[in-house]
Order: structure tokens, then C-alpha cells, then sequence
């Protein structure tokens, strides 16, 4: 059986009396890409800002490796070494080339010397396609290509698992597909990812699970093929049949 | 008054003038980056501290503020009118750079921490590394309005007997009864001192400005 990468307990996320999500269970195999989808407001994005300790989780537990890094003592700055993430509005440092982005994380949080470094950030680059581009600032960059370099920066740090928070939801449709193909080729390179995406043609190819996500709670999980031809229920049918007829529109507006 | 004698005076105090400006304006800046990361970052009741510090500075006229700085730096350390005077001005300063720079920090999208975290950098490889080489970006050009003030208030420091361009001027004007050629020279090499600075502060910020910045 797999090794088990990334084990998610009973996690519950409330703002004040606002309860975000509640006794989410999730388990993550190495290798394995998972799928989260829902409606805005469900807690996806908030899941996996739990997951690498940018905001925490008021009860439960989450475990990365055997660790459980909800522990009290643990140091979040250490498991965020091993947690790669990519956001929605890409968030490259504004002030760096896009080599210097990719190469920060490796001086200073891993003290790599700077030969080295420049190195590993040249290869990473080289995987998303974007090597042409290491001297340009993120502001000479398009959304895709920006989003590439946050890509590309996230796996210099050699994480053990990918969060993707609704990496393409920014993009102009016509930039879309070079993300999904950056992160296509990542599954298929057997890297760990856990996407939140409304992206249902990535998802249905891609994705070993998806889970469906709502009102702070899992509806369904499955594979690709168990939701989108057997969902257990009505909801699951209602939400992916309109927003892959939403997306898919969107799709054929671009042929 | 011959020229020769005249211009020496003008040039000793020009050179006061600006020994005060380098000794406040950097004692500011040092003060006004270190208060403003604690005022974002240093959680409520050191933000309040800060707000506390600002707001007084702020509320009390220069001048004022001067002579209370002047007689506490001065009664606490043994010190002459003119570091006295400069360090004063300094703190004076410093208040104002503090929301200066607390300003431009708070420009700088919250995202970009977010970021610098999830890279797995400390809050102070963050602030060091993503944080403030914005953050010092954004606070040229409103600083270079401080640098300004600054030269042109180091003229409060005549009220505590330092030999700068101001009061060399009152002097000349009193012995030569020429008070306008005194006082037209001295309001010439503020001009200058300001108009330089500025420009400078121009240039640095077109070399360091970001290309293409969002």
C-alpha cells in the first residue's frame, strides 16, 4: 500500500461563532492528486491554509509524515518547508526577477550557497517552461507565467506535498491551459497535490479522488468516475453537471 | 565685514547645518523603521505604544518639543548644544518617519507575507527579506518630503546657541546692518540644500523603482 502522506482528523475552522468547515477527515498517498471542489464560501481555500499552518484549526488534527504538526512545540516554519503552495493570485515577491524568487526560499530558509541555488531555481524553472524568462520581474510576466514561477518556486524547496489554491481562478481563459499543463505534468511525475479547483476537465483526467466540498462539511468522495457517472447523491450530480457545463462553455469559447 | 570673512561665516554654518541634517535625519529613520515594524507587527499594546509616541510627537510643535528633548538629553548625558541639539531633532523626526513608513508597509499587499511564510521564511526573514525592501521602495518619495523638512527645521536648533546657517545669519545682519543680504544667503543655501536632496532622492528612487511594478 502507499505511504500515507498527509492525514487530516476530526479538522474543524471556526471564525468567532462563524463555523467554516467541521470534522473534515482527509487522507492524502504519496503520488496521489486529489481534488477538492465546491462552491465559494465552503472553507476549500481555509482547508488548506489549515493544512500548512497559515491559519489554525480550532480542533483537530493534522499529520504530515508520521508528525502530527498540529502538535503543541511544533515548528510551523519548518513543516511549511515541506508543504509547497501555490495561490490564487500568485503572490510572487513583487521586488525579484523570477530566478530570485524562485531561488529565495533556498538561501535563506534552506542556506544553500548561492552557486547551488541558482542551479536548482535555473532546473525548476526549466519545468515549467519558463528558463527564457529567470531575469523578468513578475510585473513583465503574464498571469500564466507568473503563476508557472510560483509554481516553480514552491517545488524548489522539494516538498512532500503541493496545495493548490484555485491556481487558474485569476487567469484570462486563454492562460489557463499552461498551468494545467505545468500541473499535469507534475501528477504524472507522481508528485503528492491536494487542488482546489473548478477546473472539471483537469480534475476528471487527473485527479485520483475528488472530494466534494460544502456548507463546511464532505458530501462525496470518490473517483472522477464514481462522482461524475454514480454520485451517491443529487447534490453531487446538480453541482458538477453546472459548473462543467459553466467551465465547459468557457472551453469551447476557446477553440 | 570684509567678503572673505563673510563667506568663511556662511560656509561654517552651512556646514552645521548640514552636521545636524545627517546626525537627525539617519537617528529618525532609525527610530521611525524600528517603532513602525512594532507598530504592525509587534501585537496590540506595543501598537498602542506607538500610536501613543506618534500622536504626541505629532501634536507638539518642533520647536517646543526641542527644548523639552534638549533639556532631557542634555540633563541625562553630558552633552553639548550641538549633539544635543541634532539627537532632539532627530526624535522629533522620528515620529514622523515612523507613519511614513508605517504607511508603506501597509501598502505592500498582505499577500507577499503570506507568501514569504509559505516558502517556510520566519516572520523576521519575511519582514527582512519581502517586507522592507518593498516597503523602503514606496517610503522614497514621501520621505524625501521629511529630508526637506528636516534641513529646513535644523534652523530650530539657532534657539539652543548652535552656530548654524540661521543664526550666523543674525549675527552677520547684526554687525554688517545688511540684514537682508544675511538673511537672503541663508534662505539661498537652504533652497540649495533642499533642491539637492530632493534630487538626489529622485534619481536613487528612479534607479531602485521595480520594473514593470503591478
Amino acid at each position: 500500500m502507499a505511504k500515507t502522506i498527509l492525514t487530516v482528523k476530526n479538522l474543524t475552522k471556526k471564525y468567532g461563532e462563524n463555523v467554516i468547515f467541521k470534522n473534515i477527515n482527509l487522507t492524502v498517498n504519496e503520488g496521489d492528486t486529489i481534488v477538492i471542489i465546491g462552491p465559494s464560501g465552503t472553507g476549500k481555500s481555509t482547508l488548506l491554509r489549515c493544512i500548512n499552518l497559515l491559519t489554525y484549526p480550532n480542533e483537530g488534527e493534522i499529520w504530515l509524515d508520521d508528525k502530527e504538526i498540529t502538535a503543541k512545540g511544533c515548528n510551523e516554519d519548518i513543516v511549511r518547508q515541506h508543504i509547497g503552495m501555490v495561490f490564487q493570485n500568485f503572490l510572487l515577491f513583487n521586488h525579484l526577477t523570477a530566478i530570485d524568487n524562485v531561488k529565495l526560499g533556498l538561501t535563506k530558509v534552506k542556506h544553500m550557497n548561492p552557486v547551488e541555488a541558482h542551479t536548482k531555481a535555473m532546473y525548476e524553472l526549466e519545468r515549467v517552461g519558463l528558463a527564457d524568462r529567470a531575469k523578468h520581474y513578475p510585473g513583465q510576466l503574464s498571469g500564466g507565467q507568473q503563476q508557472r514561477v510560483a509554481i516553480a518556486r514552491a517545488l524548489a524547496m522539494d516538498p512532500r506535498i503541493m496545495l493548490f489554491d484555485e491556481p487558474t481562478s485569476a487567469l484570462d481563459p486563454e492562460l489557463i491551459g499552461e498551468v494545467l499543463e505545468v500541473m499535469r505534468k507534475l501528477a504524472l511525475d507522481g508528485m503528492t497535490m491536494l487542488v482546489v479547483t473548478h477546473e472539471m476537465g483537469f480534475a476528471r483526467e487527473v485527479a485520483d479522488r475528488i472530494i466534494f466540498l460544502e456548507k463546511g462539511g464532505i458530501v462525496e468522495e470518490g473517483t472522477p468516475d464514481d462522482l461524475f457517472y454514480r454520485p451517491k447523491f443529487e447534490r453531487t450530480r446538480e453541482f458538477l453537471w453546472k459548473i462543467t457545463e459553466l467551465y465547459g462553455k468557457k472551453e469551447a469559447d476557446k477553440k | 565685514m570684509d567678503v572673505g570673512k563673510f563667506v568663511q561665516y556662511i560656509a561654517s554654518g552651512t556646514a552645521y547645518t548640514i552636521a545636524v541634517t545627517l546626525i537627525a535625519l539617519p537617528l529618525g529613520l532609525l527610530i521611525g523603521l524600528l517603532f513602525s515594524l512594532l507598530h504592525v507587527y509587534g501585537g496590540k499594546v506595543l501598537k498602542s505604544l506607538m500610536t501613543l509616541y506618534s500622536t504626541i510627537m505629532r501634536g507638539i510643535p518642533p520647536i517646543v518639543l526641542l527644548f523639552i528633548l534638549y533639556f532631557i538629553v542634555s540633563g541625562s548625558i553630558n552633552l553639548n548644544p550641538f549633539w544635543a541639539g541634532s539627537i532632539s531633532l532627530g526624535i522629533v523626526s522620528s515620529a514622523y518617519q515612523l507613519e511614513i513608513i508605517r504607511g508603506a508597509i501597509l501598502s505592500v499587499s498582505s499577500g507577499q507575507m503570506m507568501a514569504a511564510r509559505a516558502v517556510g521564511m520566519s516572520k523576521m526573514q519575511a519582514i527582512q527579506n519581502v517586507i522592507l525592501p518593498q516597503t523602503l521602495r514606496l517610503a522614497i518619495p514621501p520621505w524625501s518630503n521629511e529630508a526637506a523638512i528636516v534641513i529646513k527645521d535644523s534652523s530650530l536648533v539657532y534657539a539652543l546657541g548652535v552656530p548654524e546657517i540661521l543664526r550666523r545669519a543674525q549675527l552677520i545682519s547684526a554687525s554688517t546692518q545688511e540684514p537682508f543680504l544675511a538673511f537672503t544667503t541663508a534662505a539661498l543655501i537652504y533652497f540649495m540644500l533642499v533642491f539637492i536632496t530632493n534630487r538626489l532622492l529622485d534619481l536613487l528612487e528612479r534607479k531602485l523603482r521595480i520594473p514593470a511594478n503591478p
